[in-house]
């Protein structure tokens, strides 16, 4: 009976095609490296010395409350922050092998790798066509043949195609706020980027564009590494592989999706997620 | 009981639907013990009143099933439930289903003890009903109250009584053979008694699966399906 008993300690799940393993960055390829961050807002520090590994091809979340630095982590990652007047950042965040925050990087080259969607679609006042266009036309592209290709792409990409391709012509304004949103990322994805950060792309969205918005992440993370940033806990469970909580500055927590909404390690995730005041 | 802290939600809602759900669970667990306890002893002193009561108020324990899988429902629907909330909910369900399924059992002791009423009675007074079901109450109380108390330490102790318990019903079950061989008249008497101690024996396979589902709310670790040793392992981790 005993030996039965120990035959049945190891569980075999063949049944289903497949192993008992979950996700684990072990077995990732590493896209973004971020080693030692640490930033600062004047006097005020933000970001209290993460490390992070953001694996390749995958949808990491960052989740937190309000101000606790996952938008401003994001922006370290194409350099949005140099913007900010007395910000500044030690540590290191290597992106394919090249540490962004080193010398002599070409910032412009930077931006189209890592492209960013925000909170608020914000199309040019221009016309479909052209708010995609953008991007390439700065790059000196010109010829109209590539250009129409390219625009035709990306809208199918940010699944908006077949919602516009009779009126490409038109303002990117006039489009619904979804629809804007799913614009914004088709100009995003026009320039080839390797990395996209999504910075609260669906908290202005109604539920229905939300779910296309979601399953628009789904289809994109085979060609890209998605970082999202959102307040919608549900919606981080939903889209993606890898979570990290961050609290205060420090990242608290990082783990594969299913164990951190399931059962994290840490008590100040757990009341995060649970919604308990700690 | 680390972080199982039911209460402090934010949604004090919230935080009285989890303990609603888990105060009803309570309920329904002491409802399905008073069934055994009222079921063995109307087999044991051939009361078919007792009996009968037990069959009816079977009704009442399936009524609590189907009221707290509804409640649940709710709870997921509305809150969508994470972490240990989300793992209470499951862990609810999963027991409430184990709890009926002893209800069930119970009710099949009480029919066989109305079967037993009409019968010759043995020598031994079925003692070994007794005996046996003495052992499977003590076990369902403990695992009620290991649930109650969230105490893994506890629930993993009342798993390794299941074992005892498959000893003591393999040993009635070597005896029943005996019986029937030596006096066939014997026969339809003693079916009906391994029909009960086989019934009991199931509420211990039962009550250890509801152990189990306090491991997995309480640690997160799902430890269906395997050794006594691994369970412990799981429970030390973090």
């Amino acid at each position: 009976m005993n030996d039965s008993r120990e035959k049945r300690h190891a569980i075999d799940m063949s049944a289903l095609g497949r192993s008992n393993a979950g996700l684990s960055l072990e077995n990732e390829e590493i896209a973004i490296k971020v080693n030692a961050l640490r930033l600062f807002y004047g006097d005020k520090q933000a970001i209290n010395g993460v490390d992070m590994q953001i694996p390749k091809n995958r949808v990491t979340a960052f989740i937190g409350p309000s101000g606790c630095g996952k938008s401003t982590l994001l922006r370290c990652f194409n350099r949005m922050n140099d913007l900010i007047d007395g910000c500044r950042v030690e540590g290191e965040v290597t992106i394919e092998g090249e540490n962004i925050y080193g010398k002599g990087v070409n910032v412009v080259d930077l931006r189209r790798r890592v492209g960013m969607v925000f909170q608020k679609p914000n199309p040019f006042p221009k016309s479909i066509y052209e708010n995609v266009a953008y991007g390439l036309r700065l790059q000196g592209i010109k010829d109209r043949r590539v250009l129409d290709e390219v625009i035709e792409r990306s809208l199918k990409g940010a699944a908006l195609w077949d919602e516009v391709k009779d009126r490409l012509n038109e303002s990117g304004m006039g489009l619904s706020g979804g629809q804007q949103q799913r614009l914004v990322i088709a100009r995003a994805i026009a320039v080839e980027p390797h990395v996209l950060l999504l910075d609260e792309p669906a908290s202005a969205l109604d539920p229905i564009s939300t779910l296309k918005l979601e399953e628009l992440i789904y289809e994109l993370k085979s060609k890209y590494t998605i970082v999202i940033v959102t307040h919608n806990m549900q919606q981080a469970a939903r889209v993606s592989d890898y979570t990290a909580f961050m609290f205060m500055g420090d990242q608290v927590e990082f783990s594969d999706t299913d164990t951190l909404f399931t059962n994290p390690r840490e008590k100040r995730t757990e009341d995060y997620i649970t919604g308990r005041y700690g | 009981m680390d972080n199982m802290n039911i209460g402090h939600h934010i949604s004090r809602q919230f935080n009285e639907e989890l303990e609603d759900v888990r105060n009803q669970v309570l309920i329904m667990g002491g409802l399905v013990e008073q069934q055994i306890v009222d079921a063995v002893k109307a087999l044991v002193e051939g009361d078919s009143h007792l009996a009968e009561q037990v069959i009816d108020n079977d009704r009442k324990v399936n009524g609590l099933e189907v009221a707290i899988d509804e409640e649940c429902t709710q709870i997921l629907a509305r809150r969508q439930p994470a972490a240990s909330d989300l793992r209470l909910v499951i862990a609810v369900i999963k027991t409430i289903t184990d709890l009926e399924r002893i209800g069930d059992q119970a009710e099949k002791i009480a029919r066989m003890g109305l079967h037993l009423v009409e019968m010759e009675r043995p020598k031994n007074h079925y003692y070994e009903v007794q005996s046996l079901g003495e052992n499977v109450i003590k076990m369902l109380h403990q695992t009620l109250d290991a649930f109650a108390r969230m105490d893994v330490d506890a629930a993993i102790q009342v798993t390794q009584m299941d074992e005892k318990i498959d000893h003591e019903y393999e040993g009635i079950m070597r005896q029943m053979v005996t019986f029937m061989m030596e006096d066939p008249r014997a026969i339809k008497r003693s079916l009906d008694v391994i029909w009960s101690v086989r019934a009991l024996e199931r509420i211990g396979d039962h009550s250890k699966n509801i152990c189990e589902y306090v491991i997995y709310l309480v640690k997160g670790k799902d430890v269906r399906h395997t050794s006594t040793e691994y369970m412990k392992e799981a429970v030390q981790e973090k």
